[in-house]
């Protein structure tokens, strides 16, 4: 095959991290090429170079035998490069025609634009009407739209940042048909994920990528994922256990929650019915935006609810104040770091001391303990292993990892009766997701009732007893997790529900 | 061509830095604009910088610095509260004016009975009249989503207009030959708030500014209340996930405001203005924002930045006076101080660094 992009000595430094070291290698025509990192492993610099949002340092890179130096994405795009990123740049309220027609240099006509976007989306076996308005459309829908914007440019390269981490299984097998597809007409694709079984499915080559430096090139169809993951991490991984205790009383009870959205594209809570018992991890699968924020919301107090919806050791706590429910022993710690979590400009005993004041008394009659905060803040550090120079930082000055282990620890040293995590683990690198899912499962073990609401279908195998799927506002009667198939929780994902396939 | 780098941390250097640095850059841009307009620059910055503190007549310019420091402080002081929460009342000028009418009314009802209890409920009525006036833009905030930047601002057209109708018609003196004006307050012992040490310029309401920054300094570093206010203003969500109900911070903050201005009002209308005149509202309300920032939203900050811009007060004054600079150039002076100080804040964030130009 022939080479298609080739990389020479790429290096780019900021300001006290290099982000790329001398990074050399080929991707050819037709290849699935996956790009292999923790975070922080120099993956996403890496692209932003190929795609011309960042300007190496030094180092060259050709594209078919031309010297290629895109200084901004619209080169990098007349080049034959695409991308398709994480987070996704679509207006809810537009049609799919309409944010194509965003993104173009030169716009056909709205009809013209329309048929060549049926005439893709057909071929690739894609189905996607252009005149859908985005906020209707599921995630892996909108997805589509931009692999078929991506498509219409006729890419050399195509570079897919983490493409499946909001999909369903059924539409991961979709993506990974017309990927193939796309393949075998010569496109190559760059792929990034740290989801080693799906590169070993997927995937043709593999370079990994540690600390901004290549750290191997292997043919991941021959390597196992643990060998995958060593690899990437650079040292040997263990996965979490904990002893088998059997579930105690029920320390959280969800009844009949129904609740609207604040945002005018959330999705409304029905009917919800949960039960939740000590020294239990109860997984929450699903697909992001079918609720996962608005439940949160309901349980945090944040978005109160009706008083008899959501139960502490038998106490109605659903129209309860944030700190009047950590009186009671129900704590939880949102999706988003930066600004939810945790507030970026302050430092790290400020943070502590902003959810902790009501459990670990750092305030006596109005005011503020300082040394107490710290001294929790301190305790934070060392228990859950928070990289800092000092607790005097601030909190967006910690990586994503070492926030996010701030973040749980905060609330898990704070002995909760009751704690749920939003996708605990996201974005955070494989060492500290691996503490996080550890110290979730202690704490179970200890007695407390643990809710995990993640997208992560692994890592709720991996650590849940029980597993519930959220799926348009309505969750899905718990199951065991022992006994799912991954297939059953697809289709529980799709919203049907796993009793009438197994019956 | 330079180039800017956010800093992981605000820098604590520039931070202290930056303050003097706009002072030596508005004497500089200040001294170019009198040199335009025909006078000596050195001189004029001389008279505006120190004559007031250390020249010939230093005596009794000293004594009105504190005077026109002390209501500067009292509502930044307020406003800063507010402003750390991210709820921006600009309309400190129209709490100030009715924090003065609802004083100088107890008084004026009262007269002329003489006895001790008048001055303290006078001081309760500002303080009311003020917190009422804040409530204003705060209930429509909380029920109706209005914004309080402009309901605050137009609030202070409709007082001005009531400080007119007051001075012509309710609160004019009977015994005031039909002069526009209440009765002056001075000459009213039982509601007069008069100079404490002689040739000090110290009243009580110097004396509840200086109260107020220490007040606030253990409020807004210790308390829990004014660390959710911090913790609102940095990340409003991150605040409601912390148990902050932000409405209530927002009353809060737009009452302890109004309820300062309108204190600062009083202790004008009953010491320095000594009555309730057309012209009363100097404008104190609006350049206690410029000293609010200019102290970087921090009490011993705006301490000193109120007596910086007192000094460029009484300064002014001095060089209009001796020198014939217009009174437009001496608030484009002022302005220019803010303006400086806004600019050379980018210090503390980033870091500017020097690179060679790219090649495209």
């Amino acid at each position: 095959m022939t080479t298609l992009l080739s990389l020479k000595g790429l290096t780019k430094a900021y300001p006290g991290v290099v982000a790329n070291n001398n990074v050399s290698f080929d991707i050819d025509e037709g290849q699935i090429h996956a790009l292999l990192g923790e975070n922080g492993a120099g993956k996403s610099t890496l692209v932003k170079m190929i795609y011309g949002l960042v300007r190496p340092d030094s180092g060259q890179m050709t594209l078919a035998g031309q010297p290629y130096q895109p200084h901004e994405p619209r080169e990098a795009r007349a080049a034959g490069v695409a991308m398709v990123f994480q987070h996704f740049s679509l207006f809810d309220a537009l049609t799919v025609a309409e944010n194509i027609t965003l993104g173009m240099e030169n716009a056909p006509p709205r009809r013209e634009l329309s048929q060549r976007i049926r005439d893709v989306s057909t071929a690739y076996e894609l189905p996607l009407d252009p005149d859908a308005i985005i906020g209707d459309l599921s995630v892996g829908e909108r997805q589509r739209v931009e692999i078929i914007r991506c498509l219409l440019q006729e890419p050399k390269l195509l570079i897919m940042d983490e493409p499946t981490s909001v999909l369903t299984p059924q539409e991961v097998e979709v993506l990974f048909k017309t990927l193939n597809r796309l393949a075998g007409e010569g496109t190559a694709i760059l792929y990034i994920s740290h989801k080693l079984e799906e590169i070993r499915t997927l995937c043709h080559h593999a370079t990994i990528l540690r600390q901004g430096e290549v750290v191997g090139e292997t043919d991941p169809t021959r390597s196992t994922a643990r060998e995958l993951a060593e690899m990437m991490v650079g040292e040997a991984l263990s996965s979490p256990t904990r002893k088998n205790t059997r579930p105690g009383k029920v320390a959280l009870e969800i009844r009949g929650l129904s609740a609207r959205s604040g945002n005018p594209f959330g999705t409304d809570l029905d009917e919800i019915d949960l039960d939740v018992r000590e020294g239990e991890v109860m997984g929450i699968g699903g697909v992001a935006g079918n609720g996962q924020d608005e439940f949160m919301l309901a349980l945090s107090g944040e978005a109160p609810v009706a008083r008899a919806m959501v139960r502490v050791d038998g106490v109605d706590v659903g129209d309860l104040t944030p700190n009047e429910r950590r009186e009671i022993g129900l704590l939880t710690a949102p999706e988003e770091r930066l600004g939810h979590a945790a507030a970026p400009n302050m430092t790290l005993f400020e943070n502590a001391l902003m959810t902790g004041n009501v459990r670990r008394n750092l305030s006596r009659h109005g005011f503020i303990r300082w040394k107490a905060a710290m001294a929790f803040a301190d305790e934070i550090v060392h228990a859950f292993d928070v990289r800092t120079p000092s607790v005097r930082n601030t909190a967006k000055s910690l990586s994503g990892g070492n926030l996010q282990k701030f973040v749980i620890g905060r609330e898990v040293l704070q002995t909760p009766r009751v704690l749920v995590v939003n996708q605990p683990t996201w974005g955070v690198d494989a060492a500290a997701a691996a503490a996080i899912r550890q110290a979730l499962m202690d704490l179970a073990e200890a007695g407390a009732a643990v809710v995990i609401i993640s997208q992560d279908l692994d890592e709720l195998l991996e650590v849940s007893d029980r597993l519930a799927i959220l799926h348009a506002g309505r969750l899905s009667q718990p199951r065991a997790t022992d006994e799912l198939t991954m297939e059953e929780i697809g289709l529980m994902m799709g919203g049907m529900e796993a009793q009438h396939v197994s019956a | 061509m330079f180039r800017l780098e956010a800093r992981p941390q605000p820098s604590r250097f520039w931070i202290a830095v930056t303050p003097i640095l706009a002072v030596i850059a508005t004497m500089i841009a200040g001294g170019l604009m009198f040199a335009v307009l025909g006078k000596d620059p050195l001189a004029s910055i001389r008279m505006i910088f120190w004559d007031p503190l250390m020249g010939e007549y230093a005596f009794y310019y000293r004594g009105q610095l504190l005077t026109k420091a002390g209501p500067l402080i009292l509502i930044a002081i307020g406003l800063s509260i507010g402003f750390r929460a991210g709820i921006w009342n600009i309309g400190a000028e129209g709490q100030y004016i009715i924090g003065a009418i609802c004083g100088a009314g107890v008084a004026l009802a009262a007269y002329p009975v003489q006895a001790w209890y008048i001055f303290p409920l006078m001081v309760l009525a500002g303080g009311l009249g003020g917190w009422a006036w804040g409530m204003i833009p705060a209930i429509l905030r909380n029920r109706f989503g209005t914004n309080e930047i402009l309901v605050s601002l137009m609030l202070v057209y409709v007082a001005q207009h009531l400080l007119s109708s007051m001075a012509l018609g309710l609160m004019r003196n009977p015994e005031g030959m039909g002069f526009p004006g209440s009765r002056n307050l001075q000459q009213y012992p039982s509601a007069a708030n008069p100079e404490l040490i002689a040739g000090t310029g110290i009243h009580w309401g110097v004396v509840a500014a200086f109260l107020s920054v220490i007040v606030a300094y253990v409020f807004m570093s210790r308390h829990m209340t004014g660390f959710q206010i911090r913790l609102m203003g940095e990340s409003p969500r991150a605040a409601t996930f912390a148990g902050v109900i932000p409405k209530r911070v927002v009353t809060f903050t737009l009452g302890l405001s109004g309820a300062l201005a309108g204190l600062a009002g009083l202790f004008e209308v009953s010491g320095p203005a000594g009555q309730i005149t057309i012209d009363f509202a100097s404008g104190y309300g609006f350049t206690a924002i410029i000293v609010a920032f200019l102290g970087r939203l921090h009490p011993i900050g705006i301490m000193l930045g109120g007596l910086l811009m007192a000094l460029t007060y009484v300064g002014g004054n001095l060089v209009q006076q001796q020198a014939g600079l217009p009174a437009a150039a001496i608030q484009a002076f002022q302005g220019m101080l803010l303006f400086f100080l806004l600019a050379f804040d980018l210090l503390s964030a980033y870091r500017v660094r020097l690179v060679k130009r790219e090649h495209r």
